[in-house]
């Protein structure tokens, strides 16, 4: 042993693995520490304080919200805007509406939403990305989507297609029919309309804003 | 059985393990074909076995047959690197039917039952609709105490006999294993926490241990195989798991620049994802270079007959070296670093990657072990490829490839004109959907799945009849 090189020595690289797993873990759990404060779910004081969260409190869903470059980041960011009626009402409280957002994300895991759909850009490539689904022209005023369910504001119109997307076939490929109830539909709505307002660091890049090759800028 | 050379009762649990695991990657392939026509006809079983369902099957099968074949591959090899035989093969024996069982009613109600209402009972009893980890909470708590039983044998054993280096690594990977399903078992309502935990199961499991347990694996394979050197086996293992966990725990990044996660995670996740390769390589080196080294000093001796006691498991062995630099490697490098994510995320580029690298990775090598299980129930000292095995690797193996090709196609025209020209919304989803390539791209899938399907059905008839083979020498 007496002229061997450290280098093909195995208890030298047992121990290098230790102290490099140890290093990267311990740097993991420090950040999930620092990660967990920023992306822990906002109030409505924050809201009505203009404080900017990573993830806005539920009753963001009173509120207008629009995807916008931000210059100084280089990319878009969610903008949270005036009130802006919700089925009917803008005044939900935070338990009405934190009521409304967590019916709604039991029902996206109950109904294997992301077997089909990618949230956040996860999931299966079956069916559109969801992350800004509430944003999508296609349910505007304009939208083709919010046209054919014959409904006059974005939210009922969502509503009215996840009740019944069997009945509003756009492609080949369809929505299967999922049971999904009124009550639960709201609550998916009120789930997209917040998923949207995620600072999601600029994905997807240019959403909504690029109406085809021969209309686009 | 007839003939069984089986002594050690840990090895006859190994071959349940492989047996069932082979099974469930048959079920694997058989709703991936399910989900690949539905691409093309898409009214095929419309409202029957929708895409979503077909998919949680052909994801969960492969996740389960995977731990399954796993917790073979330790049953099998435990006795030969400790000197004694399994402490605890009746709890094994116990826990392996109560994990067929369990299997065998989720998969019953993912196909009958499908979906529930939106409360916590379907969570519990139907599904957690969380890509990969689908299985409802009781089967949750079923899996943690099956993987702390398999744990419990493992380290029981490990202390009580001989400790190698590869059982040493083994112990501690299985316990990270086994540990890190737990962050996968909670409800929230907040979907970025929902997301960042959910990823640590996901990443840690596929990016570090499973990577970790391969690298195992191999220097087993290796030793047994072509009698390489323990000493310089165990060292390159060594270095192995530094490489990589140090890339792959704090890779985990890489699944955290879209999720309302800081962007700090865009400079950690390109860092240490893009290190990620390096040990991927570094084993495909190291299986070749033992590879020559071994049959060379038998060279040198005037012996010309190979080292490779066990041929059809080293031809998957080896492929599992390359096939794991390929997928996992440079598949997953295609498209880690932020700047490209920011437009393949949520593509068939992540499909492509997915399909290499799961096999590349590890259906490669657990096949092999299932050709060492059965060397070793039929006594057989030198096992040769037969017609049907090199059929049956070939096919699969080509067949995987060209559907990760046909799939990267297809990704490539969901960023150009689904992201980069349209924005990513709903009607820039479907022009890309029904854009030329990625039609094409859809039918070329399903012609080479179907060519990985034959090829599945010629290794099912393989290990099933080869080990009586005249063949092989005993």
């Amino acid at each position: 042993m007496a002229n061997k090189s450290v280098w093909s020595d195995n208890r030298f690289w047992q121990r290098s693995a230790t102290w490099i797993t140890g290093f990267a873990s311990i740097l993991l759990i420090w950040l999930t520490f620092d990660t967990s404060a920023q992306i822990s779910m906002g109030t409505d004081e924050d809201i009505q304080n203009g404080v900017k969260k990573k993830v806005p409190g539920a009753t963001v869903i009173n509120y207008r919200i629009t995807y916008e470059m931000d210059a100084k980041r280089g990319h878009e960011v969610p903008v949270i805007g005036g009130k802006e009626k919700f089925f009917g009402r803008d005044d939900w409280s935070e338990e009405e509406a934190a009521a409304m957002l967590h019916l709604g994300k039991l029902g996206s895991q109950a109904k294997n939403c992301m077997d089909c759909h990618t949230l956040l850009g996860n999931g299966a490539y079956y069916a559109p990305d969801l992350t800004k689904a509430w944003l999508d022209p296609a349910w505007g005023p304009d939208g083709s989507m919010q046209a054919m369910t014959g409904k006059s504001t974005k939210e009922e119109a969502i509503a009215e297609f996840l009740q019944h997307p069997d009945q509003y076939p756009t492609h080949a490929r369809m929505m299967p029919n999922l049971n999904i109830t009124e009550k639960e539909a709201i609550g998916l709505v009120a789930f997209l309309k917040h998923m949207s307002s995620i600072d999601t660091n600029g994905f997807p890049r240019n959403f909504g804003k690029i109406k085809g090759a021969i209309n686009g800028k | 059985m007839a003939n069984n050379h089986l002594t050690s009762e840990s090895k006859q649990l190994a071959t349940w393990y492989l047996t069932f695991a082979a099974i469930l990657f048959g079920a694997q392939l058989l709703f991936g074909l399910v989900a690949a026509i539905q691409y093309i006809v898409p009214g095929f079983l419309y409202g029957i076995l929708d895409f979503s369902i077909a998919r949680i099957l052909h994801i969960n099968a492969l996740v389960v047959w995977m731990v399954f074949a796993m917790f073979g591959s330790v049953y099998w090899l435990l006795p030969d690197e400790t000197g004694i035989e399994t402490i605890g093969i009746k709890a094994g024996k116990l826990v392996y039917w109560i994990f067929v069982a369990a299997i065998v009613v989720v998969v019953l109600v993912y196909l009958f039952i499908q979906i529930g209402p939106a409360s916590d009972a379907t969570i519990w009893f139907i599904t957690e609709g969380r890509e990969y980890i689908e299985a409802p909470r009781w089967a949750d708590l079923g899996i943690v105490v099956v993987a702390l039983t398999f744990v419990a044998n493992l380290f029981l054993t490990g202390i009580k006999g001989k400790q190698t280096g590869i059982v040493t690594v083994l112990m501690a990977d299985m316990i990270a294993f086994a540990g890190l399903y737990l962050a996968g078992m909670f409800f929230t309502d907040n979907i970025s926490v929902d997301q960042y935990w959910w990823w640590w199961v996901i990443h840690l499991w596929v990016e570090a241990t499973w990577e970790v347990f391969v690298g195992a694996i191999a220097a087993y394979g290796l030793i047994t195989m072509i009698g390489a050197h323990r000493k310089v086996v165990e060292m390159w293992l060594w270095i192995e798991v530094a490489m990589l966990f140090g890339s792959g725990i704090l890779g985990l990044g890489h699944h955290y620049f879209w999720i309302g996660t800081p962007e700090y995670w865009w400079e950690i996740g390109a860092l240490f994802s893009a290190l990620e390769p390096l040990p991927l390589v570094a084993m495909f080196v190291h299986v070749l270079y033992d590879w020559g080294k071994t049959q060379g000093a038998q060279d040198a001796n005037g012996d010309k007959n190979s080292v490779i006691t066990n041929k059809p498991a080293f031809t998957w062995f080896v492929l599992n070296a390359f096939g794991n630099f390929l997928g996992a490697g440079i598949w997953g490098f295609f498209h880690t670093l932020p700047q490209v994510n920011l437009y393949t995320h949520g593509t068939q580029f992540t499909s492509a990657h997915g399909h290499l690298a799961f096999f590349g990775a590890y259906a490669t090598i657990l096949v092999g072990v299932m050709y060492l299980a059965v060397q070793g129930k039929n006594g057989i000292k030198v096992m040769k490829n037969t017609k049907t095995s090199i059929w049956a690797v070939s096919m699969i193996s080509g067949g995987v490839m060209g559907m990760t090709v046909s799939l990267t196609i297809a990704g490539y025209v969901q960023v150009l004109v689904s992201r980069a020209q349209m924005g990513a919304t709903w009607a820039g989803y479907f022009d890309g959907q029904n854009g030329l390539w990625f039609t094409q791209a859809m039918d070329w899938r399903l012609i080479l799945g179907i060519v990985t399907f034959i090829g599945f059905l010629l290794l099912a008839k393989d290990l099933l009849t080869t080990g009586k083979d005249p063949v092989h020498e005993r």
